[in-house]
């Protein structure tokens, strides 16, 4: 286990020990301050704890690396993130996971609005709730939602499910509730199983997806967009 | 019999044919008109203003002795490798997607043969253009389709956009006739939809927010490659400093002459500011914050020549970017394709249906037969030609006015032609001193 200790290191000196550092290392960051730009574009496998909150676009663009955040996080958390795993055990802040390709991100509180906005396949677990415009023009990957979502949940989504467990405030436009098939579960349960996550019911989740009305243009549709 | 009338036919200056026609197409359409291109108005342009020789009370250099430099560094504020243009004359950011794989190999050639740079744009990078292209700019757009940090790190500069010209405020649009499976790849959506790409970033709103965008982006790629904000030309005062003041190394301005791939007419011809009124709010903003040639300014929107370059420099750009005159430099809406226009119901030199992808030079398509006559070799040969030609236009102004590089041009060698464009550029109207507005 490396240390990394803000109180003695710059950001810089930071980042590129973690993109610099051999695959299977190990890293522990103490005292981050909600320091911006933390642990972005690392490259590899490796591990990464934060102790402590984080500022704006932690873990952005990440590929293959798992960073765990025992804390909150600000805006543009795992922003484009390819592949590989982010944990925060608090809240995070807007635009959670923001067109991010790939991997998971597992909030264990809440998320504030636009969570998933352009995601372009990664999986987001949100133990709380989340706020508004969620998954909005969300394009592939999976958004699920153990508590409530604000207002115009899955704004023109594209091909991305969502699943929530609690209340929807509003769907956006050509956002509907979906059948939930077995398919559906069973994928649904692999997010989570592959998250750890254990603590759930299946059956109090909800499908919602795309009605795909809004595909291409058509002017009977023009109140809409 | 009804007796003839004896006074002309009247055709109204508010409904001309061009505006009739335009109404008949919404009542039988029922959807706004959508075009390629950049604004066709009859806008105060760079034509506007005219340089003033050198006589006596300054001197001139001789043609074809004595040198004008013409090479400019981009992005050394904070970029410990910023880009190194031979001509102060970029290629602007267009897509794989809106442009077929070979023109945008061209582009890369061309732009590779004279020592300058190209950019990708929406849908990211491909290797054609990474291939062929010795500087290539990646662009981050709002819709970050096909953004991958893989190729931001092969990037030797990154341009985060803001706004673009011709639709300032507003997004991209590639619409389903485009999206083959190579773009539907690329941009994580299904083939033959429509494309609407957002008008604000998804992870980032004012710039305060930009500002820390600009310090990850900087942290991912190790602070080694220059960062360029791109904004409309609309506020270009403050979105300039703002730009400056958030930690952007260069800072692009297009004007609305500048091209799109494809978006409403309506926002093309009646949104945004024209080039020639960017340049002196832009170059102010720079002065005024002290980074005036330290973060270096590029104007693009409507540049065609080499006057048209060496204006921009006087009224203190340190470069311009061209999209629509590379195209055309390429072959885009070439006489020889006269009567495949005509089948597509417009003339060679009208032609701007660029999103419906049946362009016939196979520039502003997806089709893989028209895409084929285009030669990327011969096309880069072609953009290369341009391009010198542009320069050597740019340089013998400059000798004539005293200039031994491009970059010290400067206003007092202009004045303008109408008010108009003197209030625009702050120039003198021509044989006076009066600056309008001043």
């Amino acid at each position: 286990m490396n240390i990394l200790d803000f109180n003695k290191l710059s950001l810089r000196d930071i980042n590129k020990v973690l993109q610099e550092s051999d695959k299977n290392s190990f890293f522990s960051i103490r005292n981050p301050k909600g320091s911006h730009a933390l642990a972005v574009g690392i490259n590899k496998q490796i591990t990464v704890k934060v102790i402590g909150s984080v500022g704006y676009y932690c873990a952005g663009m990440n590929k293959f690396s798992d960073i765990k955040v025992e804390g909150s996080a600000g805006p543009g958390l795992g922003e484009n993130m390819m592949s590989g795993n982010i944990h925060v055990t608090g809240d995070v802040s807007q635009y959670a996971g923001a067109s991010g390709h790939g991997g998971s991100i597992l909030v264990e509180g809440n998320a504030s609005s636009r969570c998933g906005i352009s995601m372009k396949g990664l999986d987001i677990i949100v133990k709380g709730n989340v706020g508004h415009m969620s998954a909005f023009m969300a394009q592939k990957g999976n958004l699920v939602i153990f508590g409530n979502a604000g207002h115009a949940l899955g704004d023109s989504i594209y091909e991305a499910n969502i699943y929530v467990a609690g209340e929807v405030a509003s769907l956006g436009a050509d956002c509907i509730e979906k059948k939930m098939t077995k398919k559906h579960l069973s994928k649904l349960e692999n997010i989570l199983s592959n998250a750890n996550v254990s603590d759930y019911n299946l059956d109090t989740f909800r499908r919602f997806g795309s009605a795909r009305s809004l595909y291409n243009f058509n002017v009977d549709n023009a109140k809409i967009y | 019999m009804k007796k003839k009338s004896i006074t002309e036919p009247r055709t109204s200056h508010t409904f001309d044919a061009y505006t009739n026609s335009e109404i008949r197409r919404a009542a039988e359409t029922g959807i706004y008109d959508i075009r390629g291109g950049g604004s066709k108005r009859n806008l105060p342009n760079f034509d506007d203003l005219l340089f003033l020789g050198a006589s006596i009370s300054r001197y001139p250099l001789e043609g074809y002795r004595e040198s004008c430099n013409t090479k400019v560094i981009l992005g050394d504020r904070f970029s410990s490798n910023p880009l190194n243009l031979e001509i102060p004359i970029t290629i602007a950011g267009m897509s794989f997607g809106a442009l077929s794989a070979q023109a945008k190999e061209a582009l890369g050639r061309g732009a590779s043969l004279v020592g300058t740079s190209t950019t990708t744009g929406d849908g990211g990078m491909t290797k054609e253009e990474r291939g062929h292209s010795k500087q290539l700019v990646y662009q981050l757009l709002p819709s970050r389709y096909g953004m991958n940090p893989d190729d931001l790190r092969k990037a030797d500069a990154i341009e985060i956009v803001v706004g673009q010209g011709a639709k300032p405020g507003g997004g991209g649009m590639l619409l389903g006739q485009k999206i083959n499976d190579r773009v539907a790849e690329m941009r994580t959506l299904p083939k033959g939809i429509d494309q609407r790409s957002p008008c604000r970033h998804p992870d980032w709103t004012g710039p305060d927010d930009m500002e820390i965008k600009i310090l990850e982006l900087r942290e991912i790629t190790g602070w080694k490659v220059p960062i360029f904000v791109k904004v409309a030309g609309s506020r270009p005062y403050y979105d300039v400093a703002l730009a400056a003041k958030s930690g952007a190394d260069v800072v692009v301005v297009d004007g609305m002459q500048g091209g799109t791939a494809a978006t409403q007419e309506v926002f093309i011809e009646n949104v945004g500011m024209p080039t020639l009124a960017c340049v002196r709010p832009a170059v102010r903003a720079l002065q005024e914050l002290g980074l005036h040639r330290k973060v270096q300014l590029i104007i693009s929107g409507g540049i065609r020549n080499g006057a048209d370059v060496a204006k921009a420099l006087a009224l203190g750009a340190d470069a311009v970017s061209i999209g629509s005159a590379a195209l055309i430099a390429l072959g885009d809406n070439d006489p020889r394709y006269q009567k495949d226009y005509e089948k597509l119901g417009t003339t060679a030199g009208s032609f701007d249906d660029w999103h419906e992808g049946l362009d016939p030079a196979g520039i502003t398509t997806q089709d893989k037969k028209l895409a084929k006559r285009l030669d990327p070799k011969l096309g880069g040969r072609r953009l290369a030609n341009y391009l010198n030609v542009m320069t050597m236009e740019a340089q013998t102004i400059a000798r004539a006015c005293g200039k031994n590089d491009l970059r010290n041009l400067e206003p007092e060698d202009l004045c303008a032609l109408t008010v108009e464009s003197a209030a625009m550029a702050g120039v003198p109207l021509a044989g006076t001193n009066w600056i309008p507005g001043t």
